[in-house]
């Protein structure tokens, strides 16, 4: 057993993970919510919400590395995967709007607008908080299942899958921006009130999403070292690096790759279901291929296949972005594109492999 | 027989029609008399100097009768000059001189509704005296959306005198569609057959009006046998017009085909050269279609007599621009990349960013008008309702020319021959000496440059702005997808087919669920052959 936690992170890597917990679990959100607005050591309100936002960007990350790092696919649909979670619970939490709405009705605000008479049957028993987070596994699962088994069993591989991936967040994409297809369209959902009872503009309710996000992190990170280590991991590692091998090995890719495919769907819809309340509103621009291509360049960024590289990855990149595009916006589509032409070109091994490459020397 | 029941004012126009030498040539000449008469005598007067206008059959006539018409007719004081004031100044009426500055004190000439009425059949009576049978048939169609009883005189006598078939054809169905009102019901029955040969939308539901009940309980149409010749030529109708629906839609099946076509095929070269998907492919496209608006901005500015003919210069400057940026790209990034196809990916799609917004920050944000050629604007009525644009064939006819350049160029040139080399088999045509990173480099720029034409066409029918290529990145993947890797045939029943299927989906399932289903389509297309509809048959194995 002992031997076991070691091979899942060393000594070391406990006391990091530890560290990280104390840091993201405790300190920061006591730092938000016990000081007060004067301290200079206070955590103000914004950059805890923009670290919660970064935390679920993580999971994503991690998500893509656990499909793209070790079982060698690149996905550029988890963006849709997300963005299921996403609107799974945010269907939730328009439900918990209850009459408080617009137009006081107990159907969400935008379906009273565009003049639907009842919920639709795929909406119904969404004000359920647990048949909700049933959803947000679900049908990212459900649909990563369906879509992954047919795919891997015809052998598409390589760029052909990542093209059909992109082709499916972007058909996704035009079915949710429609009106009459009961999402939301265009502006999606927004104008959240409660989750739970707990409304959603108490500090402390925030926190303790933060603390839910941080939390969450930690155990998707023991989950993937866990899959990563196993015999599964090192097929999967077999998998990217000489997959016909594998075929004459005996083994039969197909339920690995679903499996390491569909769990990462489930990565990402979780994570999708922990951003929604905290950043307040979903809507189809999340699926657009855009974003599921930059979710590629966080795992590549902090170093693929090595599960903690993307965590660090989506940090860098989306501190940048939130800094690019409050002081210069215009430069930001620059800056993004250099960093996916430098990391592939000079820094195959990502920032982690940068921080190797010193130790070694 | 009818002739009896007309006014006099009437036979008398009918009488300047015939006796004024109509369609060869000019017996009288538009004189500044005339034009005074117009422009300052009563309303009889006026009339009359109307009439005087349509026997002089002078084109010069028709933009005063027209401008009369319009309010846009103007007369200096003391009505030695009449003056045509419209949003582009004033000029004189009899002279076409530009006056400049506009005279001061110029007064509307205004007109009653008898002067009004007396208007419109003189100017299509005008027009339908025109040489041209061009003219002569847009009179005829206007005529029969009118279908006032005014006319009729003025039809049976162009009737008689008119040669060509079309227009012949055209002012039967408007003699006929004014007899549907007649009470005789032996000429409503015979104009209900005439009218069966339409494919107008409007008589179609003039027709069907007839025999629906009224709140009444009452048939607009009280004779049955008309009613039972009116079902059986809406029939006829129907099935007519549905014809011309369904040609319609394969028309512009193959028009968004051959769009995708020029989209995909320098994405087919590449991707089945090297294995690798340019993600900045679309932004290729979309330098095309700047590099078009930069050439026909210096036309306009330089050269606007020739300003017809930029597509001549942009078509080879669109190729070389994005040729160029090709291989700049392929020699900076995707060469090192080699190897790699999923980095590759990635990495071109970094240069898509920075290309967008490269774009952006030149161009700015906002589309760019990229203005037709003239002789591409309107377009061809092969029937009433089907009018196929100039625009749309051109880009067919390019898209082919463009296709038929590129098989030449694979399989009648040296280049192309060590292109087919590598994409088979890269190591064996290594060793047989065939110089494979060149080959490479001037591959992407063909295909880059490609895109770029493709570019250029797109400019002419949609709008060009910095996500221009972004539009069609998804559906050109498809195409390779779906047509297999480095095929040109593939690629072609690829675009064709997913051009056609989308735009017979689309009336049924709506833009979106047809993209949808096209999506569903490949993916169980793929699992029966997972190289694509048009796959390279070997027995290589990949790793």
């Amino acid at each position: 057993m002992t031997q076991y936690f070691s091979n899942l992170y060393g000594a070391r890597g406990w006391v990091a993970l530890g560290l990280f917990g104390l840091l993201f679990v405790i300190v920061i959100p006591a730092l938000n919510l016990f000081l007060p607005e004067s301290s200079v050591l206070r955590v103000p309100d914004y950059a805890l919400s923009l670290i919660g936002k970064i935390m679920c960007y993580a999971i994503v990350a991690m998500a893509m590395d656990l499909i793209w790092g070790y079982a060698g696919i690149l996905s550029l649909g988890h963006g849709l995967f997300f963005a299921l979670g996403g609107y799974a619970c945010g269907m939730y939490l328009m439900r918990m709007i209850g009459t408080e709405g617009e137009y006081g009705s107990t159907l969400p605000d935008f379906m009273v607008f565009l003049d639907w008479k009842e919920l639709p049957w795929y909406w119904q028993g969404t004000d359920m908080f647990l048949y909700a987070m049933l959803l947000v596994v679900l049908v990212p699962g459900l649909l990563a299942f369906i879509f992954g088994y047919f795919a891997f069993r015809s052998r598409i591989k390589g760029v052909y899958f990542s093209i059909i991936t992109q082709a499916l967040t972007f058909a996704f994409m035009l079915l949710f921006f429609r009106n009459e297809t009961g999402f939301g369209g265009n502006n999606g959902f927004t104008d959240f009130k409660r989750i739970l009872g707990y409304s959603l503009t108490d500090p402390a309710t925030r926190a303790g999403l933060f603390i839910a996000t941080a939390i969450f992190l930690m155990a998707a990170l023991l989950m993937c070292r866990f899959i990563v280590v196993s015999k599964l991991g090192r097929v999967l590692t077999a998998i990217r690096d000489a997959e016909s091998r594998l075929m004459f090995c005996g083994y039969n890719p197909l339920h690995y790759k679903l499996f390491a495919w569909t769990f990462s769907a489930v990565l990402c819809g979780i994570a999708g279901a922990l951003y929604v309340p905290q950043v307040g509103i979903i809507n189809p621009s999340e699926m657009s291929p855009a974003n599921s291509i930059e979710i590629a360049i966080w795992a590549a960024v902090g170093g693929r296949g090595t599960l903690v590289g993307p965590l660090l990855g989506a940090g860098l990149v989306n501190g940048a972005k939130s800094w690019f595009t409050a002081a210069f916006p215009e430069y930001w589509l620059f800056f993004l594109g250099f960093i996916f032409i430098i990391v592939t070109l000079f820094l195959p091994q990502g920032v982690i492999g940068l921080l190797k490459r010193f130790k070694k020397t | 027989m009818n002739f009896f029941y007309f006014s006099l004012l009437r036979a008398f126009l009918l009488c300047l029609l015939f006796t004024g030498g109509v369609w060869s040539h000019a017996v009288h000449a538009i004189t500044p008399e005339i034009l005074k008469t117009l422009s300052t005598g009563d309303n009889s007067e006026r009339i009359a100097a109307i009439d005087a206008l349509v026997s002089t059959a002078d084109v010069d006539a028709l933009p005063i009768l027209q401008a009369l018409l319009d309010g846009t007719l103007h007369v200096v004081p003391g009505g030695e000059k009449v003056v045509i004031l419209d949003k582009d100044g004033a000029h004189d009426a009899l002279t076409k001189q530009v006056i400049d500055p506009i005279p001061a004190g110029l007064e509307k000439i205004t007109i009653n509704n008898r002067v009004r009425r007396i208007l419109d059949s003189a100017l299509a009576a005008l027009k339908l005296s025109f040489p041209d049978p061009r003219i002569r048939f847009a009179a005829a169609e206007q005529l029969q959306d009118q279908a006032s009883e005014d006319f009729q005189p003025l039809i049976e006598a162009a009737l008689k005198k008119e040669q060509d078939s079309d227009v012949r054809a055209a002012l039967s169905l408007a003699k006929a569609g004014i007899h549907l009102k007649n009470t005789d019901a032996a000429l409503r029955l015979e104009a209900v057959r005439v009218l069966a040969r339409s494919s107008r939308e409007s008589t179609k539901a003039a027709l069907l009006a007839l025999i629906e009940k009224d709140t009444s309980g009452n048939y607009p149409e009280p004779d049955p046998a008309v009613r039972a010749e009116i079902k059986r030529s809406l029939a006829e109708i129907d099935s007519r017009l549905s014809t011309a629906e369904y040609i319609g839609r394969v028309f512009s099946g193959i028009s968004l085909g051959s769009v995708l076509l020029l989209a995909a095929l320098g994405l087919a070269i590449t991707y089945g050269l090297m294995g690798v998907i340019n993600m900045a492919h679309g932004e290729l496209l979309m330098i095309g279609a700047y590099t078009t608006y930069m050439v026909q901005v210096l036309f306009k500015s330089y050269w606007p007599e020739i300003f017809d003919a930029y597509l001549l210069v942009a078509l080879p400057a669109a190729f070389i621009v994005s040729a160029l940026v090709g291989i700049a790209m392929e020699r900076s990034v995707i060469r090192y990349l080699y190897g790699r196809p999923l980095e590759t990916l990635l990495a071109t799609w970094g240069i898509s960013l920075i290309l967008i917004q490269t774009v952006r920050t030149i161009f700015g944000a906002q589309n760019v008008e990229v203005v037709n050629p003239a002789w591409m604007s309107g377009g061809f009525a092969l029937v009433s309702n089907l009018v196929l644009p100039y625009n749309r064939i051109a880009i067919i006819v390019f898209s082919m020319i463009v296709l038929v350049l590129i098989w030449v160029l694979l399989n009648r040139t040296r280049l192309g021959l060590f292109v087919r080399a590598v994409t088979q088999n890269r190591t064996m045509a290594d060793c047989a000496g065939v110089p494979t990173r060149k080959v490479d480099m001037w591959a992407f720029g063909l295909g880059s440059g490609v895109a770029g034409l493709g570019g250029c066409a797109l400019s002419q029918i949609g709008n060009v702005g910095p996500d221009l290529g972004q539009s069609y990145i998804v559906d050109s993947f498809m195409v390779v997808v779906l047509g297999g890797v480095g095929q040109i045939a593939g690629t072609v029943f690829a675009a064709l087919g997913l051009g056609v299927i989308n735009k017979f989906l689309e009336p049924y399932a709506g833009a979106v669920l047809a993209k949808i289903f096209i999506l569903v389509f490949i993916i169980i297309v793929i699992q029966k052959r997972p190289q694509g509809l048009f796959a390279l048959k070997g027995r290589t194995v990949e790793n």
